[in-house]
């Protein structure tokens, strides 16, 4: 049941994703995008972190999709313009891709029956989680904010309006 | 259980980077408010300006002088800090400084080059500043996690740095190819270390090294190993993954440029020697020998047809990253500290190149082709002669530290029976040869076609090229205490 229910999921996820590089307007590929936040924390769930499953639910596909969905309200994005995407990636891309993508499905699957883990076999609830945040994991957890702090930073600068020619813009 | 005074004294050196970082961040914040009030007249609000990006400028050099000397009280306590996240050993202090040192030099580069390009100076050290923490903590994380978060503060920032020329298409086009490029590299790097995990079980190097080398080794370890490579390939512009280079480097502002060919990369080096030995890859000599190879080839072929010198140094950096992986593939003891020693010689000449770049190219950048250097050697005799002692280097002629660099990678791979390897590569070195000569003789034999201004060397500018070229040449005639640094690290981590 586990195993059937595991692999109805992961492919509701796949397709969400192929939907949502497929699909035109930027609306449909956001919802698709939640799809796939979805079904990924139902696969969560379904390897026992439950916790994290939530996590997954309340920040992607809550707060995050609702970011997205607001953004592309906001700047009003139309339809995607068609272009006609590059020849060198249509012949060695989308090969490639499926090369690397059976590589590594090949690879996963041979390791399998190695010492797969049983499910529930890795820290799950939430007070494990939360020793390991703020105690193992400590100093990558303080460090994250370096980085959240510089992206603002760049969005900033980036979107500011240019300089004028005085430097500082008055 | 809180984390100790050591723990934190192992972290000096990124804790004083961040802090300052932030001083700077926040008095920019404060400079603005102000100098709005203050800005009726323009031209007065205007040199305020001007007046508080240089101080600005110079909490930040304060900033990077501070790590420099941090870095020598944090070698003070070598060992492990934050629970096994990081490692303080003389590896570690080695990039640290070196870290430290790049950006010090390029702060005193973009002095001048932030005046003369009318940019908003304030953000810009403060993101370098804290480009340099990442790229610090780089060196020293021991666990993968930290691996992928302080390279992402250290590709984050550089993504961003490259962009600030806000009034050049080109620059906000590299800027956008860079993050995207970057972002799907970075992906790689993180789903390789995911595979890696399952294939031991653990995401810190030095298990990860104990499990691969005590039983057989798992094809899902090759899987992870191969793409974690591919995501830190992309930051070393190594071959395959080099397309992004030139287009980046040519649109980016050029200290920035000096900055991201030599601080990043010397970060992800680091992380790339404590993988491939320490965590003791899987699959490593193959790998590096054919990227090695295609880096060294491609990078020459392609610096061979360039005319703006940006770009040729684009394809000079990729080829320098080729000759650097070919020390990854000798053996540990001699391969470590070769390789510790070039990305050392190669920060020196590379920075220092830079900066005559950005100098030379006046505002907008206007005069960055070939065409543009000729006669400069008249012109500028300084400027000429401290861009061919860089040339000479980035070449390997003697007494310069590039010579003693490619010597040691060689020999290191010559003990490993890798002599294909280093005739690809001496092939490389004479085909490199032939552009670095041209811009020589460019300078120094052709007669201008137009007028280009030279404008004075102004006193940061000199500190800037005065140090890159005094390392440059000191690596070049005494290197054996840096090479005998470098190998104290190499026993120290084989013991």
């Amino acid at each position: 049941m586990h195993l059937i229910l595991f692999l109805a999921f992961g492919a509701v996820c796949v397709a969400g994703a192929v939907n949502l590089l497929v699909q035109k307007h930027p609306i449909n590929s956001a919802l698709s995008l939640v799809v796939v936040m979805g079904s990924l924390a139902a696969e969560y769930l379904l390897l026992g972190a439950e916790f994290v499953a939530a996590v997954q639910v309340i920040v992607y596909a809550g707060a995050v999709m609702v970011l997205f969905v607001f953004v592309i309200m906001l700047l009003n994005a139309g339809e995607e313009e068609e272009t006609k995407g590059s020849r060198v990636a249509m012949i060695f891309g989308i090969p490639g891709m499926l090369v690397g993508s059976l590589l590594i499905a090949w690879v996963l699957i041979e390791h399998s029956g190695n010492k797969s883990l049983a499910a529930g076999a890795l820290p799950g609830p939430p007070k494990t989680i939360g020793w390991l945040l703020f105690h193992d994991y400590l100093l990558p957890f303080e460090v994250t904010s370096v980085l959240v702090l510089i992206a603002i930073m760049g969005a900033v600068v980036l979107a500011a309006a240019p300089a004028s020619a005085g430097g500082r813009k008055d | 259980m809180l984390p100790q005074t050591a723990d934190y004294m192992r972290l000096l050196p990124e804790i004083v980077l961040t802090v300052f970082g932030m001083i700077v961040m926040v008095m920019d914040a404060a400079a603005e408010g102000r100098g709005e009030g203050r800005s009726r007249g323009r031209s007065i609000g205007r040199i305020k300006d001007r007046r508080i990006e240089k101080i600005l400028g110079a909490v930040a050099l304060v900033g990077s002088l501070a790590a420099i000397t941090a870095t020598f009280v944090q070698a003070q306590y070598p060992g492990f800090a934050f629970w096994n996240m990081v490692q303080v050993d003389s590896f570690s202090v080695f990039f640290h400084f070196l870290v430290a040192a790049v950006t010090a030099v390029v702060i005193l580069t973009s002095f001048e080059y932030m005046e003369v390009q009318q940019i908003r100076a304030g953000e810009y050290y403060a993101l370098i500043l804290f480009g340099a923490a990442g790229m610090s903590l780089m060196s020293s994380a021991v666990e993968l996690v930290l691996v992928f978060i302080a390279l992402e503060i250290s590709s984050i920032s550089t993504y961003v740095l490259a962009g600030f020329r806000r009034r050049a298409a080109i620059s906000s086009e590299s800027s956008v190819k860079y993050f995207l490029l970057g972002s799907f590299a970075t992906a790689f790097f993180l789903y390789g270390v995911a595979l890696m995990f399952g294939a031991t079980g653990s995401t810190n190097i030095a298990t990860i090294g104990d499990v691969l080398r005590s039983g057989q080794i798992p094809l899902l370890a090759y899987a992870g190993v191969a793409l974690m490579f591919v995501g830190l390939g992309f930051k070393v512009a190594a071959a395959p993954f080099h397309i992004w280079t030139p287009d980046v480097y040519e649109g980016a502002p050029s200290p920035v440029v000096g900055f991201m060919s030599t601080a990043p990369k010397a970060a992800v080096f680091a992380v790339l020697l404590r993988i491939m030995f320490e965590a003791h890859a899987p699959g490593r000599i193959g790998l590096i020998w054919v990227v090695a190879a295609l880096s060294m080839t491609i990078g020459n072929l392609g610096a061979l047809v360039q005319d703006n010198i940006k770009r040729l140094l684009a394809y000079s950096s990729i080829a320098h990253a080729g000759y650097l992986l070919v020390a990854y593939a000798a053996l540990p003891d001699n391969g470590i500290p070769a390789a510790m020693f070039y990305t050392a010689s190669y920060a020196a000449m590379n920075v220092g190149a830079f900066a005559v770049v950005s100098h030379f190219g006046s505002a907008g950048e206007r005069y960055v082709t070939l065409g543009d250097y000729s006669g400069l050697g008249r012109r500028s005799p300084l400027l000429a002669a401290t861009l061919t002692i860089f040339l000479l280097s980035l070449i390997g002629i003697p007494i310069t530290g590039g010579f003693f660099a490619k010597f040691y990678v060689f020999s290191a791979a010559l003990q490993a029976n890798l002599v294909g390897l280093v005739i690809v590569g001496v092939l490389n070195s004479a085909v490199g040869a032939y552009y670095y000569l041209r811009i020589i003789v460019v300078m120094y034999m052709r007669e201008p076609q137009q007028e280009v201004p030279v404008a004075r060397i102004p006193v940061g500018l000199g500190f800037a090229l005065a140090i890159s070229l005094v390392t440059t040449i000191y690596l070049g005639v005494l290197p054996g205490r840096v090479l005998e640094y470098a190998s104290r690290t190499a026993t120290a981590w084989m013991r």
